[in-house]
């Protein structure tokens, strides 16, 4: 059997209808090979039939999806080289954790005796060795995952896609599961396609995250650029939370826009923009307290490691997550809020 | 070309070339190839069925294509081959028949004028699937299902069953009511026929004259309907909701239905009631009441038929209380609510669209019921009787039989359709799918009292019909002569053994006939529901909806009316099967294949969709995926399709009286040729013997079936009876 090396994942101008509805619009994007890219995005934005379509599950109506530069658009599931995780895990009930790992070659005709040898080894990869016997109701939510992945990596696909893996898990287990899932993607350079619609989920294992809104790419690029340069205020109030407050731009120069936010007067890359009414997203953890803009406190909650204020400004009411838990200040005192260079980003 | 195309075309070759093409008399094969038991290639060449040449080029053609390997025309070439083959087929089939029948003009055409044939046979079976297999993998080549050749030819072989089957039979009514005793049109007829006052008459209103039988048919239903839909929900309210002793006891008459031949409580009330009945005979002696035959006519069928389907209105309505949150009742209490406003406010609303649903069941099960109003029925009849005297009567008329069979297809399609689209969004039983908590609420004290009221002689009933049926034959003659006998089991079931085993007793050739069919009809059955429960419920394909729309009529079809088009359809060639036993296996696969749908649609709902795509996504194919994943965890839902299947073969009388003959007798159609002789004796012993049998073949298939394995933890759902009957209420 030759092994397929893990390769790239092309759409082009890739849309999905169902009957009026369309579910996936003029979609382009590169997935590298060797890469983890999440798609990410709210319920209903297409992320999930994005995936189902880079498996076969679904048949685009439109465009042309390549899988290591060979057009696949027409290829059914079972044709595709490709293997998926699903949310719900999808464990044969009635197969014991090595006939479920075993399924793929086992249906590909390989023998029973190498269908295990090769079920043990992905099992063993994901920690699972000794529970070959056991049935998938058997084993706690955190080992089903890893059966389902041990399933999946048992072809050696080309693309191995996620949806929502950690979305059974409770919290604690999904921090674990998610920086196992990076390792082993790292560890065999698998080309890996992940639907969360987790931000953080998505900032903490990828290379790069394509964010959809409404059936199209919102915007995509590293952690970084998404979090500290987001395209649009849906972006920037999607990843991490988003204070979002109209600004104008008096001028620019040199890719700096002159921009008056309320009384403040500040300086912001101008990513394009011309001169006139704009937004602005400022974070609301970069908002510190000192001399600037003036307000009232609204609420204030003490959270521990942060305090929440709710602060009402001239430009509206902003949303701050102070550190200096010391000095919490009382509902209706009057403070100043200063903002930090990178927290705030002008957005289209 | 895949191999299974290249063996799709050996099969079609088989069945042109080598096997006898007409359905042969007996295995007399003298003759071959030429003659009845010629093969189409030679009856073709010899110019003796010139007609069979278009299919014969058909398959020319595909052998061409396939040699021809993969292009892109091929896939487009199949379908069109595929295509006019059966077309070729069908014309040809339907044109030429008995001679001054068929259709003339076309056979013309076919080169086949003034000829005659007998019924299509083996060759033209295998060449008839051949030709489908291959239309169906040429859509496939075309991309249709994903390119899937399993799922194309599942779809393909399903649709033509359905179209042969189903559709064709009720058709051929319909044509033979609106035609006269020539075969012309005859509309004014048809409406005379439809509109007479045998049918809608009201003459019982003034006294005197009796009513139309569509209006006996129509009040039997609703009377029927009312009083068991309020049985059940009594039997129902007592059983979940209250600590009444007896519990098990009433659960488990919820299968005597399902395992008891319909005309058999109308049997044991003729032996009660009847005017040598036992209970008859006390009543003189104790209080002087002179015997009667009041038993016979409204009051009897209508009492049968609530002891009858009372159990299923039951069963429904336990469904129904089960799946009313228990938090709801207790919201109403902690808002204040004492017993009876909870009851009244938030219990009773949320009963009523799962009433409704019982009410029709019972309904329609009224109407399509045949044992008991022929049993029990006198002069009182009802359209599912006098379809079956039209047909079987003196006077023979087909017309009217197909009439009628309109009239009550009309009924039952009605209710159905009012079940369907009515009550389909307005259960509030299914909204949550997580388990509520909570105790539910106590039974005001007037229901409790009410519900035992009308539940106690019920049961009692019950109690005592099964008693009779149970010694009935065990004694001379039941009411008059009470010394104790196995004469009726020896006349029935003697066993011969002076000369080796020689089965002696007149029922035994019903009885094996019987297990025949049945054990034949219920895999196959089994087979097709669950097939097209999958196609329906897991595959995308043009036509879906239309093919749900079918099967779905075909749910509501009465046992009569099916039996009726069976004969009209397969009386005459292309498809004649009449008198064979082959036909009673069509019956009862085509009767009972919608609870084999039910079950697989049941079944499949609870399977998560993920689970075929993630075969899928493991590079499995349609079949494999079947196979493996999904047919193993639908092993609850195959059992119920098996038996429940195999339990209504036996127990049917309305579709296969009419099917039956000399040679093939059914167990069913046997006793109510003894009922009808006033042989009460060895009917009723009959009975009991056939409700053993089930219940053995019940024990059987449990245990060949055997149990699906989800671990231990969750491996231990018994399949118990109640499975099966859960399919009948649903």
């Amino acid at each position: 059997m030759t092994k397929s090396r893990p390769a790239s994942v092309e759409f082009n101008h890739v849309s999905m209808r169902y009957g009026p509805v369309t579910a996936v619009d003029d979609v382009s994007f590169t997935i590298h090979a060797g890469e983890l890219v999440t798609l990410l995005g709210p319920s209903g934005c297409g992320k999930t039939t994005t995936l189902r379509m880079i498996a076969g599950l679904e048949i685009a109506s439109r465009g042309q999806i390549l899988i290591g530069g060979k057009d696949v658009t027409r290829l059914s599931a079972a044709d595709r080289d490709v293997s998926m995780v699903f949310q719900s895990y999808a464990l044969f009930p009635h197969m014991t954790v090595l006939e479920n790992a075993a399924y793929g070659p086992t249906v590909k005709g390989l023998g029973r005796a190498k269908a295990e040898a090769m079920a043990r080894e992905k099992l063993a990869l994901v920690g699972l060795a000794g529970y070959e016997a056991r049935y998938p109701a058997e084993l706690s939510g955190g080992q089903q995952q890893r059966v389902a992945v041990a399933r999946a990596l048992v072809l050696e696909p080309q693309v191995l896609l996620f949806d929502e893996p950690l979305s059974n898990l409770d919290a604690k287990l999904r921090r674990r599961v998610r920086q196992e899932i990076r390792e082993l993607q790292q560890q065999l350079k698998l080309t890996v396609a992940y639907v969360t619609h987790d931000q953080e989920e998505a900032l903490a294992v990828s290379d790069r995250i394509i964010v959809m809104s409404n059936a199209k790419i919102a915007q995509q690029g590293s952690p970084r650029e998404l979090y500290e340069s987001p395209a649009n205020g849906f972006v920037a109030d999607f990843i991490g939370d988003a204070n979002l407050v109209d600004v104008t731009i008096e001028a620019v120069h040199d890719g700096q826009a002159q921009i008056v936010l309320g009384p403040l007067r500040l300086t912001l890359p101008a990513r394009g923009l011309t001169p006139g009414p704009a937004r602005a997203a400022i974070r609301p953890h970069g908002i510190t307290l000192g001399p600037g803009l003036a307000g009232t406190v609204r609420k204030s909650s003490y959270l521990g490691d942060h305090i929440e204020l709710t602060v009402a400004t001239p430009v509206g009411e902003l949303l701050v997550l102070s550190r200096q838990t010391d000095a919490s200040p009382a509902v209706g005192a009057e403070i100043e809020l200063s903002f930090a260079g990178r927290s705030i980003a002008l957005v289209s | 070309m895949r191999p299974a195309t290249r063996l799709t075309l050996i099969i079609g070759w088989l069945g042109y070339v080598i096997v006898p093409w007409y359905l042969p008399d007996g295995w007399d094969l003298s003759g071959y190839p030429f003659g009845r038991v010629g093969t189409a290639l030679a009856l073709a060449i010899s110019g003796a069925a010139p007609w069979l040449w278009p299919i014969g080029l058909a398959l020319v053609a595909a052998t061409l294509l396939v040699i021809r390997g993969n292009t892109s025309f091929s896939g487009r070439g199949l379908i069109a081959v595929g295509l006019l083959g059966l077309a070729a087929l069908a014309a040809q089939g339907f044109a030429i028949t008995l001679p001054g029948q068929g259709m003339p003009s076309l056979a013309v055409l076919l080169g086949g004028a003034g000829a005659a044939q007998p019924g299509m046979g083996y060759g033209a079976l295998l060449t008839l699937v051949s030709l489908l297999l291959l239309l169906c993998h040429g859509l496939a080549y075309r991309g249709v299902c994903r390119g899937d050749l399993f799922t194309t030819s599942t779809i393909g072989v399903v649709v033509l069953l359905i179209g042969l089957f189903i559709f064709l039979p009720v058709a051929t009514i319909l044509r033979s009511a609106l035609v006269d005793a020539h075969g012309q049109w005859a509309l004014g007829e048809f409406v005379d026929r439809l509109f007479s006052s045998t049918i809608w008459g009201t003459g019982c209103l003034g006294g005197g004259i009796a009513c139309g039988v569509a209006w006996n048919t129509l009040i039997l239903g609703v009377l029927t309907g009312l009083i068991t839909t309020l049985l059940g929900l009594a039997c129902a309210l007592l059983v979940l909701r209250t600590a009444m002793p007896g519990k098990r006891l009433m659960r488990a008459m919820t299968v005597l239905p399902i395992i008891t031949p319909p005309f058999v409580i109308g049997l044991a009330l003729i032996l009660l009631f009847g005017r040598s009945g036992v209970v008859t005979g006390l009543m003189v002696e104790w209080f002087g009441i002179p015997r009667s035959r009041w038993i016979y006519g409204l009051p009897g069928v209508l009492l049968a038929q609530v002891l009858s389907f009372a159990p299923i209105a039951f069963l429904v309505l336990m469904g129904v209380v089960q799946a009313i949150a228990p938090s709801l009742e207790e919201a109403a209490q902690t808002l204040g609510a004492k017993a009876w406003p909870t009851f009244r406010t938030v219990t009773w609303p949320l009963l009523r669209p799962g009433l409704a649903n019982a009410f029709l069941l019972g309904f329609v099960e009224s109407l399509a019921d045949f044992g008991n109003p022929l049993v029990l029925g006198g002069n009182f009849e009802v359209l599912s009787t006098k379809i079956f005297f039209a047909v079987v009567g003196a006077a023979h008329n087909q017309g009217l039989a197909a009439v009628l069979s309109i009239v009550l297809l009309v009924f039952t399609l009605a209710a159905f359709g009012l079940q369907q689209g009515w009550l389909g969004g307005k259960s509030y039983t299914t909204i949550s799918g997580k388990g509520d908590s909570g105790l539910p609420a106590k039974l005001p004290v007037a229901v409790t009292v009410l519900s035992a009221a009308v539940t106690g002689p019920w049961v009692a009933l019950t109690a005592v019909i099964y008693t009779v049926i149970l010694i009935g034959g065990f004694v001379k003659t039941m009411g008059r002569d009470h010394t104790p006998t196995l004469e009726h089991y020896s006349t029935g079931f003697s066993v011969d053994l002076s000369h080796g085993l020689f089965f002696s007793g007149a029922a035994w050739p019903s009885l094996f006939t019987t297990l025949k069919v049945a054990a034949i009809s219920a895999p196959l059955t089994a087979l097709i529901g669950l097939l097209t429960a999958y196609l329906l419920t897991r595959q995308r394909f043009v036509g879906r909806r239309l093919l749900e729309f079918t099967t779905m009529l075909s749910f509501a079809i009465p046992g009569t009316v099916l039996g009726v088009a069976y004969i009209l359809a397969f009386n005459v060639p292309p498809i004649e099967i009449t008198g064979t036993g082959l036909i009673l296996v069509l019956a009862f696969v085509f009767r009972n294949m919608p609870v084999g749908i039910r079950a697989g649609i049941a079944g499949l709902a609870q399977i998560d969709k993920s689970l075929d795509e993630a075969s899928t996504t493991l590079r499995a194919r349609s079949f494999t995926t079947l196979r493996r994943v999904v047919l193993p965890l639908l092993k609850p839902a195959l059992i119920a399709a098996l038996i429940y299947s195999f339990v209504r073969s036996i127990t049917s009388v309305s579709a296969v009286i009419f099917l039956v003959s000399a040679e093939y007798n059914l167990s069913t159609a046997y006793i109510v040729g003894r009922v009808e002789a006033g042989e009460f004796g060895l009917a009723i012993a009959y009975s009991s013997v056939l409700i053993v049998v089930m219940a053995a073949g019940i024990a059987l298939i449990q245990l060949g079936v055997g149990e699906r394995k989800l671990g231990r933890k969750l491996g231990r759902k018994p399949v118990a009876l109640a499975a099966p009957a859960a399919e009948l209420a649903s």
